[in-house]
């Protein structure tokens, strides 16, 4: 009797897998993010940005290789760790996506990518920014995000060049972004010409900087440069102005939101940060993606705008492909070229955005606003 | 010489919080033998619980620190009472257990309240407004801020309380008396029981104390704030003697200042290989020195190695 | 007859079940079974060290570390070294065994809380140390972690990524250890560690070399980390601190006190229990939602949550755990002059 069960319950689930229905071809693209935890609010509007594309596409009649298609969204919660991340990655493949959009984070991104690339499966992240995750040599492996490497090169530029600082305290949170980042912009602040004066570390519990901020505060930097999250930034600000530094602060796409703002009240005015890519009222088809997405899902919160275009640009490639295979539009990934919300995208040969943006902001009367 | 003094200062404000926690360890240690793993969860309750009142209280146009002072009053009975139901619930009745028991208990209340303060107050960190005066005043060069020198104060006039309370009252004869030998103190006609109820409370309200001092000298406040503060507290208490007053109140100084200039000093003096990124280590490396050269700690008598 | 029956059953079901559950959920839970079987070995070691010894360590996830960095250092491109498995896993297992004597020679001397302090202390210092040696000189690769890593491969065979083959390698060193930890529960060592569990004096009168024997019970125990590691490094791919913080530990002893301290089959039972179990609450998000019209309750709080509760409400009302073993339960639950003798020592802890 089980034996017999079981072999129905396998006939069932392998009827499942199939991807034809009728005449219409089901494109299913596997959508992943954390949904649960302390970034569902990012993972939400990522995974809102993947469905608002899809519904579109599949309003659009949306034919593929001479056959209509329609698209079919799964969402998982990786709830932003990395052993989870590879579990959802093994459910995609055994379920047999033909794409995934995710995930949100690099740490979860990196180890994932792995099973996407032994299966053969395209995974476009529209949030992971770690250099390590398009450098692993994997031909799966895309994001439409400016990388690392970019935005520490445009924020020492903007820091050694715009800011005319001469000297420099760096401080990281030692993790995977935070200590990524930060060495990205020493590199790029020391070949500008500029002199790292201090070099200082926490971590992202920390709530007590006094020790390092005094120590920066002897070597009397024209700026400070933050790399981690704005939990840590916030309170960090505060505590160095009370301490009585008057030096500039800059930060990265961590520190840039209305939390950091939150956190160190009143002495967040003038502070700098930057973000990848630009903001959303700035990008050539924000404003209407703007109103549509809200009219579905209320505000936007990131990257919902990335994961849209990701989203976009895999269907795109499959168009031109005549397939939704993964084996037949994987090749055309890299050669496709799409004008998205966020701009014009295309990969080059890592699978990185060829034409990358970095916006910088400064805190005026209590609220981000963009410079340039 | 400036910079050095003010990393003396940053580490003797640190050091008066460590002292404040590290009480609470020495205190309950000293009568039950306990180490209570939560204790430090408590500072973070009395933090969440202070900035609660603050907020309710913000638009009510009471100078700032009169609405602190609230929010200290409501989170001191708070605490007490915290400490109290900790006690009844997951320790009493583990007294007679084997030693592993209690031990694992405290681990757990103390993942239970991180994770029912996360339910309660959120997971993102809340930012403690500026209700005490900011300014600063400047001391040979290095500047010292009002709420540096209300911590200082603050710390050690509880201390001096604490001391009083345990040296001259009947309670604190009692304490002692429990904590010398219990079996023998009951048939004296100490009431154990209440004794230890006592103990915890008057260690949670101190950590209470604590909480808000912390979450307003950083201006921030989470749920899982209490943990680190709460192992390098008792790194303190055992530097200074495990169970000895005095002993909790130097080792803090000592801890904060370690801490303090190895986070400003040592990557100068390893010439940039090793820095701040090695801050949390030396809690943990003073512990074990300690704990082998010199298990007694600073004042206490030998109570470290196994019986 | 009736022993081939005893083994073969068991043996044929351990054989076929990866098949029929992926057959019946997927692939998916056939890496979710990994995972558990390699959380299996880690409960077994520490179950050497908590429930035969009674010595508590919070910070074994040390050792699993240790483990899963040597063999990321010396089988990836980040030194350019790429040694076979079958050197490389032993290494690991004998490293992390050092480690363990390391630790274990000052702090042997402590008494129970302080040594549980002093291993959470060690547990994160690893950590620290892993996170931040990537300068001046990069030898772990900080806070990125170690990337491409070799999967595990004998001879010319390549495990890849499948996780079938990853099973069967698990569960022949879960039957390893656990045969080893069998037997050494019934050995001359395994008595001796239980003495110095419930009476290190009275141990020490018998004349067993407590400190050795002690000393001994930290090295297995982390043995069996660093196997495990080793071994989490290979199927991984991927290593980096975040996936060695105290929580690990934390989640480590749970299973072993869940399971029942000291009871080789509870402990295995815990750490299948909770392993399965964060993969069962990712279904309680979408039911809340659909119940509730939102989410209260996080699955990943939920699960930390219940953890602690666990460790409260299993001490306060099963001290031998959820599948105790037959004679600990009656120690634990003693009232006679056992209980006395614990309680006296409570409060004369060498004062």
């Amino acid at each position: 009797m089980p034996r017999s069960f079981l072999i129905l319950l396998a006939a069932i689930l392998a009827g499942c897998a199939k991807h034809e229905s009728g005449s219409e071809l089901v494109i299913r693209i596997g959508s992943v993010a954390p949904l649960t935890g302390p970034q569902s609010h990012l993972g939400k509007d990522n995974d809102n940005g993947v469905r608002l594309a899809a519904s579109e596409l599949n309003a659009s009649n949306l034919v593929i290789g001479g056959k209509k298609a329609r698209i079919e969204i799964l969402s998982e919660d990786d709830q932003a760790d990395p052993r989870t991340a590879t579990i959802v990655a093994q459910k995609f493949v055994d379920e047999g996506v033909n794409g995934v959009i995710g995930d949100l984070n690099s740490g979860t991104s990196i180890p994932a990518s792995k099973i996407y690339s032994d299966a053969g499966i395209p995974q476009i992240s529209p949030s992971a920014t770690a250099i390590a995750y398009t450098s692993q040599g994997f031909a799966t492996a895309f994001r439409v995000i400016t990388n690392d490497r970019q935005q520490g090169e445009a924020l020492a530029k903007f820091a050694v060049d715009d800011l005319k600082a001469k000297s420099i305290a760096v401080i990281d949170d030692r993790t995977a972004y935070g200590q990524g980042l930060a060495d990205e912009f020493v590199k790029d602040a020391r070949a500008l010409g500029a002199n790292i004066v201090d070099r200082e570390y926490t971590n992202d519990h920390a709530t007590d900087f006094t020790a390092i901020l005094t120590s920066i505060k002897g070597k009397h930097p024209d700026l400070i440069f933050y790399g981690g999250m704005d939990a840590q930034s916030g309170p960090m600000m505060r505590q160095l102005r009370n301490l009585g530094s008057q030096s500039l602060f800059l930060g990265a796409d961590g520190s840039k939101s209305p939390e950091f703002i939150r956190l160190a009240g009143q002495s967040a005015e003038g502070a700098y940060a930057s973000s990848p890519g630009m903001p959303v009222d700035k990008m050539p088809g924000g404003p209407e993606f703007m109103k549509k997405f809200e009219a579905k899902y209320g505000k936007i919160q990131i990257y919902s705008p990335y994961s849209y275009d990701a989203t976009m640009v895999m269907v795109e490639a499959m168009k031109k492909a005549g397939s939704a295979e993964p084996s037949k539009y994987l090749p055309w990934l890299s050669k496709v070229e799409w004008n998205g919300v966020t701009g014009p995208i295309s990969f080059d040969a890592k699978g990185d955005i060829k034409r990358s943006t970095v916006t910088l902001y400064r805190v005026a009367n209590g609220a981000w606003k963009a410079i340039n | 010489m400036e910079i050095f003094l003010q990393q003396l200062v940053n580490g003797i404000v640190l050091g008066s919080i460590y002292s404040l926690v590290a009480l609470g360890y020495t205190l309950v240690y000293g009568i039950m033998g306990l180490i209570n793993f939560a204790h430090g969860d408590v500072v973070m309750i009395g933090a969440m619980v202070t900035l609660t009142v603050i907020r309710l209280l913000s638009g009510s146009g009471l100078p700032g620190p009169l609405v602190v002072l609230c929010g200290l009053g409501a989170a001191i009975p708070f605490c007490m009472m915290t400490g109290y139901l900790m006690e009844r619930i997951a320790y009493r009745p583990l007294r007679n257990a084997p030693r592993l028991a209690p031990l694992i208990t405290a681990i757990g209340v103390s993942i239970l309240l991180q994770n029912v303060a996360m339910l309660i107050w959120g997971r993102e960190y809340l930012s403690f407004p500026q209700l005490l005066p900011a300014h600063a005043f400047p001391f040979l060069g290095a500047s010292i801020s009002f709420i540096q020198i209300l911590i200082v104060a603050g710390s050690g006039i509880m201390m001096a309380c604490l001391s009083i309370l345990i040296r001259k009252t009947r309670l604190g004869n009692a304490m002692r008396a429990a904590s010398q030998n219990a079996e023998v103190a009951t048939l004296m006609g100490v009431e154990v029981n209440s004794v230890i109820s006592i103990t915890f409370m008057l260690g949670s309200a101190l950590a209470a104390v604590a909480g808000m001092m912390v979450s307003a000298y950083y201006g921030i406040a989470h749920y899982d704030m209490g943990f680190l503060l709460g192992l390098k507290a008792f790194t303190a208490a055992v530097l200074g003697g495990i169970g000895n007053m005095e002993g909790a109140m130097l080792g803090g100084l000592l801890l904060g200042i370690i801490e303090s200039m190895g986070a400003g000093y040592l990557g100068t003096l390893t010439n940039g290989a090793m820095g701040s990124n090695y801050q949390d280590v030396f809690a943990f490396f003073v512990l074990i020195l300690v704990l082998i050269f010199r298990p007694s700690g600073l004042l206490g008598e030998r109570v470290g190695e196994r019986p | 007859m009736k022993t081939l029956a005893k083994y073969a059953i068991p043996a044929a079901i351990l054989c076929i079940l990866p098949f029929l559950i992926d057959a019946a959920f997927g692939k998916t839970w056939v890496r979710i079974v990994d995972f558990a079987l390699l959380y299996v070995m880690l409960a077994l070691g520490l179950n050497i060290v908590v429930g035969f010894a009674g010595l508590l360590d919070l910070g074994y996830v040390a050792f699993f570390a240790v483990g899963a960095y040597l063999y990321a250092l010396l089988a990836s491109p980040h030194f350019g070294l790429h040694l076979p498995f079958w050197l490389v896993l032993p290494l690991g297992a004998f490293a992390a065994g050092l480690f363990g004597i390391l630790l274990g020679a000052p702090t042997l001397r402590l008494r129970g809380d302080y040594l549980a302090i002093v291993t959470l202390g060690f547990g994160e210092i690893i950590r620290i140390f892993l996170n931040n040696l990537n300068a001046p000189y990069n030898i772990t690769g900080g806070p990125q972690g170690i990337d491409l890593i070799d999967p595990v491969r004998l001879g010319p065979w390549s495990f890849g990524h499948s996780v079938y083959a990853y099973y069967f390698l698990f569960l022949f060193f879960v039957l390893f250890t656990a045969f080893v930890s069998t037997r050494l529960q019934h050995s001359r060592i395994g008595r001796a560690w239980i003495a110095i569990r419930e009476d290190e004096i009275a141990a020490e009168a018998m004349g067993i070399d407590t400190r050795n024997v002690k000393l001994l019970a930290f090295a297995m125990g982390a043995s069996f980390g660093g196997l495990s590691g080793g071994l989490f490094a290979g199927f991984e791919g991927f290593v980096s601190p975040e996936s060695f913080n105290l929580m690990e530990s934390v989640m480590i002893l749970c299973m072993v006190v869940l399971g029942g301290m000291g009871h080789i089959r509870g402990v295995i039972f815990g750490a299948i229990l909770l392993s399965v179990l964060p993969e069962a609450l990712r279904y309680v998000g979408p039911l809340q939602q659909s119940v509730f019209g939102r989410i209260y309750i996080d699955p990943s709080s939920l699960r930390m949550l219940l953890f602690g509760l666990a460790l409260i409400l299993v001490m306060l009302m099963r001290p031998a755990g959820l599948w105790p073993s037959p004679t600990r339960k009656r120690e634990l639950s003693a009232k006679g002059e056992t209980a006395r003798h614990e309680n006296t020592n409570v409060y004369d802890a060498g004062r």
